[in-house]
């Protein structure tokens, strides 16, 4: 028995012939991610007048192949901000037990400080969404400039110090800005023109009200579904509210699809061209 | 012929269980002239006296802006309290630049902390010369006033002297402790004042060159949060706080009564319970 871990769920060698490790051996420089492997597809979110709502659907695709289809790509950050992860997904993995730790590490601290035991359970004192992505951009930043990437980009939304809304998108390399509505990967070229429509600038996004947003999110997402060949119809929604708070559905799916499009388009499967 | 054996270094216990290394650099936190910090519910001050080396010599500073929002105070070695302030300065900056936001406090203070600690446990290193009393506000409850000692203790204080005959100064503060969270600028900068007077040796009082005064302020939450920057003030600046105490001291009885002219009449009958 072979108990190295390089001779783990290998073919056998009496019915396939040796094995060719050589290419486990690498004799040239280390080499960091070249490209991901597991990937979530778009991000997308959009700001209202009193929050942010974001959505990602619950798919990790490993290239064309719909792997898993129960991955959440949006988690709370220390029950003030949303993070969304698109891109690879063990990079997500790694950034979301970093932000864990992260989290844990504030609390600790600012529990410690109070001195008055009535706004212990505030989230006063503790990263607001604009730290923390002015953290993630730090992050990414200098993996890349350790010529390891993560290879992932992320939004991050919620309220910044001032308590408006705040949304704010960091890719692998670290670059950084902000707008009303964003999003990542295929939603920027199908999302973002129908969010635009809605709330192009920032006067615009503070009218809209917080269903007329996640109206306008759902619809996005549908959109996405139809044409985005990486999507999945399963997909989680954060609503991030000064009063409520942080409030995420890893379970939505969507609804009223209507495929009559596809007939008159060249390109969708069961048409013979 | 009675020399100590036991305090050639910082590693060494006596056999009565002290390290001598620490307890002298103490006693030189001792020899440095006096310095007072008091914080209440809005302000934290941090008052000092200088001194200068001799009588054509300039005074030497007592009181550094660290960051925006907090400052020192020292007593003991200049040189290593520069040290110890290039330090925090960097920290507050490094600290700003990846989270977008003020250092909280007690994190920086538990920096300085560990590292003086560590300068007790080396051999061939010493511990810091210096004592510090530090001010800040941050979104963690806002003023606070720590003090630093060189064994590596930090420790969260309502109101402290540390220096030079500045057991006076601390029986000042405890008498009048319960006054100073509902205290404003102008009385917390009195009260700190007549602390500082308590240390002062006997023919010497308070002038414009030998008082420094500094202080940091916050008031409302969330949005509404304004600060008052860290700010440092000296010579003719301190005039009229001197001028406000001395007033007193001629009115009423000495030390805790507070001005007679300023103070609302409550307070003073307070002080006769």
């Amino acid at each position: 028995m072979d108990h190295r871990p390089q001779a783990w769920g290998r073919p056998r060698d009496d019915v396939y012939g040796a094995y060719d490790n050589s290419y486990l051996q690498s004799s040239g420089p280390k080499q960091a991610t070249q490209s991901p492997i597991v990937t979530g597809t778009s991000v997308i979110a959009l700001k209202f007048k009193d929050g942010v709502v974001m959505a990602a659907d619950n798919l990790a695709s490993y290239g064309s192949l719909a792997r898993f289809t129960d991955v959440p790509r949006l988690r709370s950050f220390a029950s003030t901000s949303v993070v969304g992860f698109g891109g690879d997904v063990s990079d997500m993995q790694y950034l979301n037990r970093h932000l864990t730790d992260l989290s844990i590490d504030e609390a600790y601290s600012s529990s410690t400080t109070t001195t008055s035991p009535q706004d212990s359970s505030s989230t006063t004192g503790t990263l607001n969404a604009a730290n923390l992505h002015k953290y993630l951009q730090k992050l990414l930043y200098s993996r890349r400039n350790n010529f390891d990437p993560l290879w992932n980009q992320v939004l991050v939304a919620g309220l910044d110090s001032s308590e408006r809304p705040f949304l704010a998108s960091v890719d692998m390399r670290g670059t950084a800005f902000t707008s009303p509505s964003l999003a990542t990967g295929f939603g920027a070229a199908l999302a973002q023109p129908i969010m635009r429509r809605y709330a192009e600038t920032e006067e615009q996004a503070a009218r809209l009200t917080r269903e007329e947003a996640v109206a306008v999110v759902k619809e996005c997402m549908k959109v996405l579904f139809y044409r985005d060949a990486r999507s999945l119809d399963r997909y989680s929604l954060a609503v991030v509210t000064k009063e409520g708070g942080v409030e995420i559905s890893e379970d939505e799916t969507l609804e009223k699809q209507s495929w009559a499009f596809a007939e008159r388009i060249k390109g969708y499967g069961t048409q013979t061209v | 012929m009675f020399r100590n054996n036991y305090d050639n270094d910082s590693v060494t216990f006596s056999p009565q269980g002290r390290i001598f290394q620490v307890e002298y650099a103490a006693e030189a936190v001792k020899q440095g002239s006096v310095v007072v910090g008091i914080a209440s519910k809005t302000h934290a001050v941090l008052v000092a006296i200088k001194r200068n080396a001799e009588e054509l010599s300039s005074y030497q500073k007592k009181l550094f802006p660290i960051d925006e929002h907090v400052g020192i105070a020292i007593a003991g070695l200049t040189s290593d309290a520069r040290v110890l302030s290039n330090f925090m300065k960097q920290q507050c900056l490094s600290h700003r630049l990846t989270y977008g936001r003020d250092m909280p406090v007690r994190t920086l203070i538990d920096l300085i902390g560990e590292r003086a600690q560590t300068n007790t446990q080396n051999l061939g290193k010493r511990p810091y010369g210096v004592g510090l009393l530090v001010a800040g506000v941050d979104e963690r409850g806002g003023p606070h006033l720590f003090e630093f000692q060189p064994s590596g203790m930090t420790e969260e204080m309502v109101a402290f002297a540390i220096g030079a005959r500045s057991q006076m100064a601390r029986t000042y503060l405890e008498k009048n402790v319960d006054k100073f969270e509902a205290c404003g600028r102008e009385e917390l900068i009195a009260h700190g004042l007549k602390a500082l007077k308590e240390s002062l040796v006997q023919d010497r009082e308070l002038t414009v060159e030998n008082l420094s005064v500094g202080v940091v302020g916050v008031t409302g939450e969330g949005a509404k949060r304004v600060v008052e920057p860290f700010k440092v003030y000296d010579g003719q600046d301190v005039a009229a706080w001197i001028e406000a105490v001395a007033d007193d001291k001629e009115g009423g009885d000495d030390g805790d009564a507070p001005a007679a002219g300023e103070a609302p009449a409550g307070e003073t009958m307070e002080v006769d319970e």
